[in-house]
C-alpha cells in the first residue's frame, strides 16, 4: 500500500527520490478518497514551483483536488499518458499513475516529509 | 386560492399524530422577539376569474408588438416563432421538472440540452457549447473572467460597438473581480482597428467584439482577428445566432470563446427576459467553461443515455475555489431555441437570415429617401442600421407612436455623440407593407 | 426505450417551417455583405417535418418526471405545484410581446407589475426595496455580494476581504463569494445543526465583509440564536446576507428583516411557484434595508404619484451598475406576481404553515424506519439517513434510485455535506396527506427490501427509461455534441 522507499506529504502526495530529482504522485489513500479519476490537469514542463504550490488538479466525477508539490523546483517531465488515461491514477498510483518529475532546488526540503511508517500513522490519526 | 389540498380535518389528524394542538405549535421554537406580530400587508387573495381580469387589465396597458408595428431590436428581436414551440414548451414534464440531477427520469431534458449544444456548435463552428447561460450579457462577463483566469492577465479590451448594456454588465462583474475594462473607439460604425491595436498590451487577457455589432454593422473580423492573434490574449465574440445563417462561423476567424443570445430563436422578447445566453469554446477550454454541460454515455445495459457531466468545474463541487457561481441554465428557453432551430432546419435558417438582410436593406433604402434622413454609417449591415434625421428622434418616435408604429432606438441614449440618430431593426416578420407604412408615416411627420 | 437524436431523423429536403415569400426586391448576398464575412458551408441543422419535431419532443417530454407527474420532495428546491393560470397570464401579448426599449408610456402595466412585486416582496421579507434584475438565486447572491463590496468600499473600509459561511451552506454561497473576489471563511455547525456561536465569535474581525446564512438552515432547522448571530456580525462591522432558498417555511411567520438581515435574495421559482423549467429560467430578486437601497442595480422602477406614472430610474450614482441586460426575467416576475395576488397575505402564511406541517408529519412517519440525525421540530424540510441499513451495504444513492421505481422523485441527496449520507426531503404545502401517506408506504417497502432483499435496492432503478448511467466514462471521454 505504501512503498517503503518513498516519502509522503500531509497532502497525500508521494515522492520517489532519484538523486536531485523526484517523481511525484498521489497516494493510494488519496486516489481511493477521490474515486474514479476522470481528468488530470498537468503543469507545463519547465515551470518552477515553490514547495506547497499547487502544480495541477485531479478531478473525479464528484470531487476535485489540487496536487501540491512538497518540494521546490522545476518540472522536468509530465506523465502525458494521464491525459488520455486518467484512470492510471486509480489503477497504479505508485507506478504508471505518476504525475510529474521535478528537479529539486533544495533537497533539504525532503527532511520535512514522512516515511511510509510515519504516513500510515498520520492516516490513522486523521481518521 | 393557496393551492393547499389538505382540509381542516386533515390538518387536525396530522397535528394529533405530532402531538400538537395547533399550527402555532409548529413554530413555538422561533423566538417570540422576532415573530411577526401582524398580518402581512398584502392584498386579499383572488379567485382565478378576478386574477385573470386584474392581470389582463395590466397587460392591456402595454402596447404589444403584435398590435404595433415595431422597428426596435438592439439585442431583443422579433422573429418567427413556430406555433409548435409553445405547445411543446407547455408539456409540463418539461416545465415542471427541476434540474436533471436524476438522469434516469430526466432523459428528456438532458437529450434536449445535448441537442442544443450540438446546434450551437454547428452554428458557431466551435468544439464545445454549454447548456446555456442567463443571457448574452452575463455570458460575456463570464467569458471575460474565464479568459482572464486562463491567461492570468487582467485587462479586457472591449469594442465600443458591443451592446452598451452588455458592456455595463461586464464592468460591474469586472469591478467585483478586480479586472480592468478598456473600451476602443469606433469609426464609421465599426471597431476602430488602430485604436484597438493601440490598446492591446502584454497585460490584455481578452478582446471582445460583437458581430454584427450594436449598430447592426458587420465588423471586419478578418482584420480584427489578425490584430488579436499578434497577442496572447483570447478572442471573445458575441454573435447574433440568426446572422450565422449567412455570416462566417466565429471558429473560422479564430474565436476562442463565442457568446450570444438565442432569444431570437423561439423566445418572445418578454420585456427583455427571460432570454437565453449561449457559450461555446475551443476544446482547450472545455474543462474551464462555466455552466452545465450534458454528455452522452451508456447505462449498465449498454443503452444510450445522457448525464450532466464535467461537474468538477461547478460550484457545488468547487465551492470556495469556484471560478463561476452559475448553477442553473435557462433550460426551457434553450428548449424553445432548440425546437425553433430544428424547425427551421438547414434551409429555414438560411432563408430567415437572407430575408432579414434583404428586408433591412429595403427599409434602409426607402427610409433614406425621406428628406433629412441619411445613413449614419456606410459599413455593411445585417438586420439593423442607424439613420440620422434632421431633428430629434424622440419627437419623431412620438409622432410614429400615434400611428401605432414603434420607431427605432434613439442611440444618443448610449452614444451621446450620435444626436438625432435611430437604430432600426427589420427581420423576416416585417412585411413590405409594414416597412412602407413606417416610411410614409415618417415622411408625413414633416 | 431510447429516442433518436433529432439529427438522426433528418432527411434532405424535409421542411417543418414556412416563411412568406420575400416581398421586397431580392439582391444577392454578395451585393449586400462583404464576401470575406460570408458563410461558405451551411451548418448541419436537421431537415425534418413538423410532425417529426412534435413527436420527437413529445417523446422526450415523456422521459421526464415533473411536479405534474408526481411527488417531488427535493429538499431546498421547493418543488411546489405551478399554477397553470400563471402560464396563461405571462403569455398575454401585453407581457410576452413588449420590448425593453419601448417608450415608458407604452409599458405602464409592465412597470406597475415590477413596482408592485417589489413592494410585496419587501413586505414579506421586511426589507425596504427589491431589484428584480438577478436571473437566478446564484445571480442574486452575486449581486448581493457586489452591493456589500461597494458599501464597504464607499465607506473607505477596504480591509473587509472575508465572507463567512457555515459548513452547511449551499455550494453557491462560497462560490459566489469567490467570484466576487472574497475569501471564504467556513465555520462549523454545532451538534444541533446550528451555527456554533463561539466559532462565529472567533471568525469575525475587521476583515469580515458579511455572513451568508440560510434560515431555516439547510438542515431544515430554524437558527434560534439568529439575533445573537446578527449582533456579533454587526458589532464586527459586517453585514448579514440572507439566502432565501428556504423562505417558504416562514412567510407570514417571521421576516429576515426583523431577524437582523441586511440583504436577501429570493428564489421566485421556489417560494413563489414559478416553474423550474428543467433548470431555468428562474429569478433571484435582491432586497435590501434602507441604507443599502442606493447600491441596488440599475435601473429601479419608481412611481411618480403626482402624475400616476411609473418610470425607470437610472440616475442612481451609487448603484453597483447592471448585473444583467434590461430589467431581469420579467416573464418570471409576472408569474410570481400572479401567485401572490392569488394567494394573498393571509394565504402566504397558510402556505408556510402547511409546508411545515407536511414536513413534520412526513419526518415523524419516516423516522420509524430511517435514521433521524436531528430529532426536533423541523421547518419545511428535514434530513433522514439510511444508517439502519449500513450493514447491508445500502447507501443513500441506492434508496434514491429505488424511489424512482415507485414513481417518485428522490429527495436531495448527499447534501448538506455535514451529514453523512443525507437525504433531504421537502414535501411542500401543495401535497395532500394521502400523497404523503402513500409515499410513506413506499418508503416502508423500500426499508423492508433493504433488510430482506438489498440487491433489488442496490441495482435500482428497474422501471425507468434507462438504468444507472456511466458517469465516469462520460467525464473521462466527453461526448458533448452530435457531429455530422
Amino acid at each position: 500500500m505504501f512503498p517503503k522507499d518513498f516519502k509522503y506529504s500531509r497532502e497525500h502526495e508521494w515522492v520517489k527520490i532519484e538523486g536531485t530529482k523526484v517523481r511525484l504522485g498521489i497516494t493510494h489513500y488519496a486516489q481511493d478518497a477521490l474515486g474514479d479519476v476522470v481528468f488530470v490537469e498537468l503543469p507545463e514542463v519547465g515551470t518552477e514551483f515553490a514547495a506547497n504550490d499547487s502544480i495541477g488538479v485531479i478531478e473525479s466525477v464528484k470531487a476535485v483536488s489540487d496536487v501540491y508539490t512538497p518540494v521546490s523546483g522545476k518540472v522536468v517531465a509530465i506523465n502525458e499518458a494521464l491525459l488520455d488515461s486518467p484512470e492510471l491514477v486509480n489503477e497504479d498510483p505508485y507506478g504508471d499513475g505518476w504525475i510529474v518529475e521535478m528537479e529539486m532546488s533544495d533537497t533539504g526540503e525532503l527532511d520535512n516529509l514522512m516515511t511510509a511508517e510515519e504516513y500510515q500513522k498520520f492516516l490513522k490519526e486523521e481518521a | 386560492m393557496n393551492f393547499v389540498p389538505n382540509t381542516d380535518r386533515d390538518r387536525q389528524k396530522m397535528l394529533e399524530f405530532l402531538g400538537m394542538n395547533s399550527l402555532a405549535d409548529l413554530f413555538a421554537h422561533i423566538p417570540d422577539s422576532i415573530k411577526l406580530k401582524k398580518e402581512l400587508d398584502l392584498p386579499e387573495g383572488m379567485s382565478e376569474l378576478e386574477l385573470v381580469r386584474h392581470v389582463r387589465q395590466l397587460s392591456d396597458k402595454n402596447a404589444n408588438l403584435e398590435e404595433y408595428n415595431s422597428f426596435l431590436g438592439a439585442g431583443s428581436y422579433q422573429h418567427y416563432i413556430p406555433s409548435i414551440v409553445n405547445h411543446l414548451l407547455l408539456r409540463s414534464e418539461f416545465y415542471t421538472a427541476y434540474t436533471p440531477y436524476q438522469p434516469e427520469i430526466s432523459q428528456g431534458t438532458l437529450q434536449a440540452i445535448y441537442e442544443f449544444q450540438s446546434l450551437i456548435c454547428q452554428l458557431t463552428g466551435m468544439d464545445v457549447a454549454n447548456a446555456s447561460m442567463y443571457d448574452a450579457s452575463t455570458a460575456m462577463a463570464e467569458a471575460a473572467a474565464l479568459a482572464s483566469g486562463q491567461t492570468r492577465k487582467n485587462k479586457i479590451v472591449v469594442s465600443s460597438t458591443v451592446h452598451p448594456e452588455y458592456r455595463r454588465v461586464l464592468k460591474t462583474y469586472a469591478e467585483a473581480q478586480g479586472l480592468e475594462v478598456v473600451e476602443t473607439g469606433y469609426r464609421d460604425g465599426v471597431t476602430d482597428l488602430e485604436d484597438l491595436e493601440a490598446k492591446l498590451s502584454d497585460n490584455t487577457s481578452a478582446i471582445i467584439v460583437q458581430q454584427p455589432n450594436f449598430f447592426g454593422c458587420i465588423e471586419p473580423m478578418k482584420d480584427i482577428s489578425a490584430a488579436v492573434k499578434k497577442t496572447r490574449a483570447m478572442f471573445i465574440t458575441s454573435v447574433d445566432p440568426v446572422s450565422l445563417g449567412v455570416l462566417r462561423p466565429p471558429a473560422e476567424y479564430g474565436a476562442d470563446i463565442v457568446v450570444g443570445d438565442a432569444q431570437a430563436f423561439g423566445n418572445p422578447i418578454s420585456f427583455g427576459g427571460p432570454h437565453v445566453g449561449f457559450f461555446a469554446v475551443t476544446k482547450k477550454l472545455m474543462r474551464k467553461m462555466p455552466g452545465r454541460i450534458a454528455g452522452k454515455t451508456k447505462d449498465k445495459d449498454g443503452r444510450r443515455g445522457f448525464v450532466l457531466t464535467l461537474q468538477a468545474r461547478e460550484q457545488h463541487i468547487r465551492r470556495e475555489k469556484a471560478t463561476s457561481n452559475i448553477c442553473s441554465n435557462q433550460a426551457l428557453a434553450a428548449l424553445a431555441a432548440t425546437i425553433t432551430m430544428v424547425t427551421l432546419g438547414r434551409q429555414g435558417l438560411k432563408e430567415m437570415a437572407v430575408q432579414c438582410v434583404n428586408k433591412a436593406h429595403y427599409a434602409c433604402q426607402q427610409l433614406t429617401t425621406v428628406e433629412g434622413v441619411k445613413r449614419t454609417f456606410s459599413a455593411p449591415f445585417f438586420k439593423e442600421f442607424v439613420v440620422t434625421a434632421d431633428r430629434d428622434i424622440n419627437t419623431i418616435n412620438n409622432g410614429l407612436l400615434k400611428q401605432k408604429i414603434i420607431g427605432g432606438l434613439p442611440v444618443e441614449r448610449f452614444y451621446p455623440e450620435l444626436k438625432n440618430s435611430s437604430l432600426l431593426c427589420v427581420t423576416e416578420v416585417k412585411s413590405k407593407e409594414q416597412i412602407d407604412e413606417l416610411v410614409s408615416a415618417w415622411e408625413g411627420l414633416k | 426505450m431510447t429516442e433518436p437524436l433529432i439529427f438522426e431523423l433528418s432527411k434532405p429536403g424535409r421542411k417543418a417551417y414556412s416563411l412568406p415569400a420575400l416581398d421586397v426586391p431580392e439582391k444577392s448576398l454578395e451585393d449586400l455583405l462583404p464576401e470575406e464575412e460570408l458563410r461558405q458551408k451551411d451548418p448541419a441543422f436537421p431537415e425534418v417535418s413538423e410532425v417529426d419535431v412534435v413527436r420527437h419532443y413529445t417523446r422526450l417530454s415523456q422521459l421526464n418526471h415533473g411536479v405534474d407527474t408526481g411527488f417531488y420532495p427535493l429538499g431546498s428546491c421547493t418543488m411546489k405545484y405551478n399554477p397553470k393560470v400563471n402560464e396563461d397570464l405571462a403569455r398575454l401579448p401585453g407581457f410576452a410581446h413588449i420590448h425593453p426599449y419601448q417608450q415608458e408610456e407604452t409599458v405602464q402595466g409592465a412597470l406597475k407589475i415590477m413596482y408592485e412585486l417589489n413592494r410585496y416582496l419587501s413586505e414579506i421579507t421586511g426589507m425596504e426595496r427589491f431589484s428584480l434584475q438577478p436571473a437566478a438565486g446564484a445571480h442574486g447572491e452575486l449581486t448581493g455580494l457586489m452591493i456589500i463590496k461597494k458599501y464597504h468600499k464607499d465607506r473607505g473600509d477596504n480591509r473587509r476581504t472575508q465572507v463567512i459561511v457555515p459548513d452547511s451552506a449551499h455550494g453557491t454561497n462560497p462560490a459566489s463569494a469567490a467570484v466576487c473576489g472574497y475569501e471564504t471563511v467556513e465555520i462549523p455547525s454545532n451538534d444541533k445543526g446550528s451555527i456554533d456561536i463561539e466559532a462565529l465569535k472567533e471568525a469575525v474581525s475587521d476583515k469580515t465583509a458579511a455572513l451568508m446564512l440560510t434560515n431555516p438552515n439547510t438542515i431544515g432547522l430554524f437558527e434560534e440564536n439568529i439575533e445573537e448571530i446578527a449582533a456579533i456580525v454587526h458589532e464586527a462591522g459586517g453585514l448579514l446576507y440572507y439566502d432565501g432558498a428556504n423562505m417558504n417555511a416562514i412567510m407570514g411567520i417571521a421576516r429576515p428583516g426583523d431577524m437582523g438581515f441586511d440583504i436577501v435574495h429570493l428564489n421566485l421559482h421556489k417560494t413563489f411557484s414559478t416553474p423550474h423549467g428543467g433548470g431555468g429560467p428562474g429569478a433571484g430578486p435582491v432586497g435590501v434595508k434602507d441604507f443599502l437601497v442606493p447600491y441596488l442595480p440599475n435601473p429601479l422602477v419608481e412611481y411618480d404619484s403626482a402624475n400616476n406614472r411609473y418610470y425607470l430610474d437610472y440616475d442612481r450614482p451609487q448603484s453597483i451598475g447592471q448585473t444583467k441586460a434590461y430589467y431581469g426575467n420579467f416573464g418570471v416576475a409576472v408569474k410570481a406576481y400572479a401567485y401572490i395576488m392569488s394567494v394573498g397575505g393571509k394565504g402566504l402564511k397558510e402556505v408556510a404553515e402547511n409546508a411545515v406541517l407536511n414536513a413534520n408529519y412526513l419526518m415523524r412517519k419516516l423516522s420509524r424506519y430511517y435514521h433521524l440525525p436531528y430529532d426536533q421540530t423541523c421547518m419545511h424540510e428535514f434530513i433522514i439517513t439510511p444508517k439502519p441499513f449500513k450493514e447491508k451495504g445500502i447507501h443513500t444513492l441506492d434508496i434514491a434510485k429505488r424511489m424512482l421505481d415507485f414513481g417518485y422523485h428522490p429527495p436531495t441527496i448527499y447534501f448538506p455535506l455535514i451529514v453523512d449520507e443525507a437525504m433531504m426531503f421537502e414535501p411542500t404545502e401543495t401535497e395532500s396527506k394521502e400523497t404523503l401517506d402513500n409515499f410513506v408506504k413506499s418508503m416502508l417497502q423500500i426499508a423492508r427490501e433493504c433488510e430482506e432483499n438489498p440487491e433489488i435496492v442496490k441495482s435500482a432503478p428497474h422501471n425507468t427509461p434507462v438504468g444507472r448511467l456511466d458517469e465516469v466514462t462520460a467525464a473521462r471521454k466527453p461526448d458533448l455534441k452530435w457531429d455530422s
